[in-house]
């Protein structure tokens, strides 16, 4: 092998000697490639070599390898496949191995190879993919200066060429599409291979290819997501002290808190399970995958391209996480972009939960499931208005009466479940919001007739929201319509956790606190966590005095959500005295309320 | 430019019965399934179409129940481009080996050198490469231009064209509209637009959810005259 490319060098020496123009190397080239069909190979032996051989130092042996792939890309109309050992070390060739000539050089003639005969079409886009990651040996140095100006001359040439083939075959874009999704590693690959290959996905979506492979990217990632997310069992991040209320539980981390107070309130439960998390492989992947897709997000508001960008993670929500069954993590890419511009991404995203859950001809999981999002989204979502947040009760608590009005009798709660998911997610938005909905008297009055109702959804929707809700109402005069209301007598019942089926949909919150360390950074600021939200009652008071309730809803009217801000570091943390649960029920089977 | 036709076909679309509430819509979907790729029942690339419902009972289908079939009455704009055909392209790229052009905003096509004809020399003027003829030095092909070629082959499965620049009446539209008495040009060019009349050719086959049981095609009388005419010359 040494001996031959020994030779090799010889002959292009000798060539380089004796002067010969560009266009005289073109001649010799293609004379080489047309005489392999006359059975003679061995000047295309050597050539191969050129291509072939992996470490370059001397600069010479670069000089030859440009030279030569510059004389290939005159002669590609000459390259079929009998020419298959050429084809393969060209195609072979990895431009993270070669310095910027080479590249230049290599990237000209793929362009060419590409465009020429068109067969080789998908080779060539295979190859440009394939070079989306680095090779291993790049793992140590990426983070490194040298590493990231390498990375970005590799990338920005690939991405380049691949607009260079698709100007010049319009079709080749849909092969590249269905390529990329074909390569994309599986999510048992290296977390730093799965996070190039994602930021190459998305730049791909950035450029000018983006109308065309929008979809197909951004479904894909979604799905990346979703696999990572379903790797990382529920057993990994429950650690739960079910002696704890699913409100009590929950408190912004530890390193983040700005606010002293709260530190010696930090539930041990949800230190362990982020503990536990850390050291999970898949989290992580995901987490440094979340956090690629929240920049992506945040440039694609910057660039006013997220309105387009929003439409396709809807749909790819709704094929995708929303059946998934209790997805954990994935579905904060939406709740993300819906942070980003609440007015358009963050209104659509409620409608079209509700859309779903008012749809009669959906299946029954998929509409306990949407309005599960859609109580957690509107609890959680700190840039949604109060007005959305009272449109979208106002239509849930009209679905609700509607359903009463139709039904006669108890039944069993599980012919109803969809109905007792619906009045579960109207208390529990109510126990995040009720300073917000203590005025609307109509709503007020229509709850009352519902929570009333024979069906008696206070004995049959999870116990710790009910109690919660009561508590509020109660403090806030909710029902002061009717003084037979009896605020303690909706103890838990063996219905009370009926409704959720085997799936115990009804402990599903899923935009509960981010347990993803780097992708929770940037969902803070966005977030409501129950810290923050200001119960109607008085936490010093937990049994709150009748005497007091009509003062307390006059002090409501003076707060409002939006006042939250300002007032956080006044806030209450977690009620001390809350409701306790029975042990033999889990509170949520949330995260961070474990 | 030749290549272009629209036929009628006679079709039976396959719905799922989930697509019941919507059949419009998922006609529609099942049609567009057939857009930019070559399709042999109709022996062309499928670029637009429209259709009407003969039928509105559709008809629940023995043997792969529960999908039911819409008939439809389609007409599909076909592009299908055979070897000595003439079609049109904008020129996208020049280099000395080779000129790539975009025909109809969507199939590529690569003339190489070899089949350039020798009149057409490579130069390049004021940093813009062109091909110029020797003997009309109006002649000029640059990128943006409209060229004339002669298909040399069709890759069906990318939908790639080989053409040819060696017959004296290809090369730069502009020029050879403005010139065509200088230029032997059969009677070629107008034949493609007086195919209007249509022979009958059945077909049948299924193409994804959609069955084609008879099409119209005005394609095959168009090549049929051609070969007379060359027969003729």
């Amino acid at each position: 092998m040494g001996v031959e490319i020994m030779n090799v060098e010889a002959e292009f020496h000798e060539m380089e000697e004796a002067v010969l123009s560009d266009k005289d190397v073109d001649f010799h080239v293609r004379d080489i490639l047309k005489s392999v069909s006359l059975g003679d190979c061995d000047m295309y032996n050597q050539l191969v070599a050129v291509m072939h051989r992996k470490k370059r130092v001397a600069p010479d042996e670069v000089a030859l390898l440009v030279a030569s792939l510059k004389s290939l890309d005159e002669a590609v109309s000459c390259i079929d496949d009998q020419h298959g050992s050429l084809l393969a070390s060209i195609l072979g060739m990895n431009l993270w191995n070669h310095g910027s000539d080479v590249m230049d050089a290599l990237l000209d003639l793929i362009v060419n190879l590409a465009t020429t005969s068109g067969k080789y079409v998908d080779l060539c886009l295979e190859m440009l993919v394939g070079n989306f990651t680095p090779p291993s040996s790049f793992i140590n140095i990426l983070n490194h200066p040298r590493g990231i100006t390498k990375k970005e001359q590799v990338l920005s040439r690939v991405h380049s060429t691949l607009g260079r083939i698709t100007n010049l075959v319009p079709l080749a874009t849909l092969r590249l599409s269905t390529l990329v999704i074909q390569k994309k590693p599986s999510h048992f690959s290296k977390e730093f291979i799965l996070a190039m290959y994602v930021e190459n996905m998305l730049r791909l979506e950035s450029g000018d290819l983006g109308e065309y492979v929008r979809s197909a990217m951004l479904s894909s990632v979604v799905d990346l997501l979703i696999d990572l997310d379903l790797e990382i069992g529920w057993d990994d991040i429950l650690h739960d002290d079910s002696s704890k209320g699913i409100f009590k539980m929950e408190l912004e981390d530890i390193d983040e808190t700005t606010d002293d107070e709260l530190k010696g309130d930090i539930e041990l439960p949800r230190e362990l399970s982020r503990k536990s998390l850390g050291r999970n492989e898949h989290a992580e992947k995901l987490d440094s995958l979340m956090v690629l897709t929240f920049e992506y997000l945040e440039s694609c508001e910057a660039g006013g391209r997220l309105t387009k960008v929003f439409e396709v993670l809807l749909q790819s929500f709704q094929k995708t996480i929303l059946p998934a069954y209790k997805s954990k993590f994935a579905q904060f890419v939406i709740f993300y972009s819906c942070a980003l511009d609440p007015d358009n991404c963050g209104f659509r995203f409620a409608n079209m939960l509700a859309d779903i859950f008012f749809c009669n001809v959906r299946p029954q999981f998929e509409r306990m499931m949407a309005v599960a999002y859609l109580a957690s989204y509107l609890s959680r979502g700190r840039f949604l208005s109060t007005s959305v947040v009272v449109d979208m009760l106002k239509r849930l608590v009209g679905w609700c009466l509607d359903y009463c009005r139709m039904q006669e009798g108890e039944g069993r709660p599980n012919a109803h479940n969809v109905f007792y998911s619906g009045c579960q997610a109207i208390m529990y938005v109510l126990c995040f919001r009720m300073r917000s909905f203590v005025d609307v008297l109509q709503l007020k009055s229509q709850l009352f007739v519902i929570l009333t109702h024979q069906l008696s959804p206070l004995k049959v929707c999870l116990p710790t929201v009910v109690m919660e809700f009561l508590r509020q109402a109660k403090a806030a005069s909710l029902f002061t319509i009717s003084e037979n209301f009896d605020f303690d007598d909706y103890l838990e019942s063996e219905l009370s956790r009926a409704f959720g089926g085997m799936e115990r949909l009804d402990m599903f919150f899923p935009f509960d606190p981010c347990l993803l360390k780097r992708s929770d950074r940037y969902l803070r600021p966005h977030f409501v966590y129950w810290s923050m939200v200001r119960p109607t009652y008085d936490d010093d008071d937990e049994e709150g005095s009748g005497d007091d309730d009509e003062d307390m809803a006059k002090s409501f009217q003076e707060f409002d959500l939006d006042e939250f801000d300002g007032a956080l570091n006044k806030m209450s943390i977690t009620p001390k005295m809350s409701t306790r649960m029975p042990s033999r029920i889990r509170p949520s089977t949330s995260p961070e309320s474990l | 430019m030749e290549g272009l036709n629209v036929s009628d076909a006679n079709l039976i679309v396959h719905l799922h019965p989930s697509k019941s509430n919507n059949i419009y819509d998922a006609i529609l979907r099942e049609l567009s399934s057939l857009l930019f790729k070559f399709n042999e029942n109709f022996d062309g690339v499928v670029l637009a179409y429209e259709f009407n419902i003969l039928d509105k009972n559709a008809k629940i289908l023995i043997g792969i129940h529960p999908f039911f079939g819409v008939r439809l009455k389609a007409k599909l704009l076909l592009f299908s481009p055979k070897p000595d055909m003439l079609l049109e392209g904008k020129v996208v790229k020049l280099s000395q080996g080779s000129i790539h052009l975009i025909v109809l905003g969507f199939s590529s096509a690569t003339i190489i050198d070899e089949d350039i004809r020798e009149e057409f020399l490579f130069k390049t003027k004021h940093e813009e490469e062109v091909f110029i003829s020797k003997f009309h030095k109006r002649h000029v092909i640059k990128i943006g231009n409209m060229l004339r070629f002669l298909v040399k082959s069709f890759d069906e499965e990318i939908l790639h064209i080989s053409g040819s620049l060696v017959p004296p009446h290809t090369g730069s539209i502009w020029w050879l509209d403005r010139h065509s008495k200088e230029v032997s040009q059969p009677d070629r060019g107008n034949k493609s637009r007086e195919a209007e009349e249509e022979t009958i050719l059945q077909a049948n086959g299924t193409v994804g959810g959609t069955e084609v049981f008879s099409i119209n095609n005005d394609h095959k009388i168009k090549k049929s005259k051609r070969k007379r005419i060359r027969e003729e010359s």
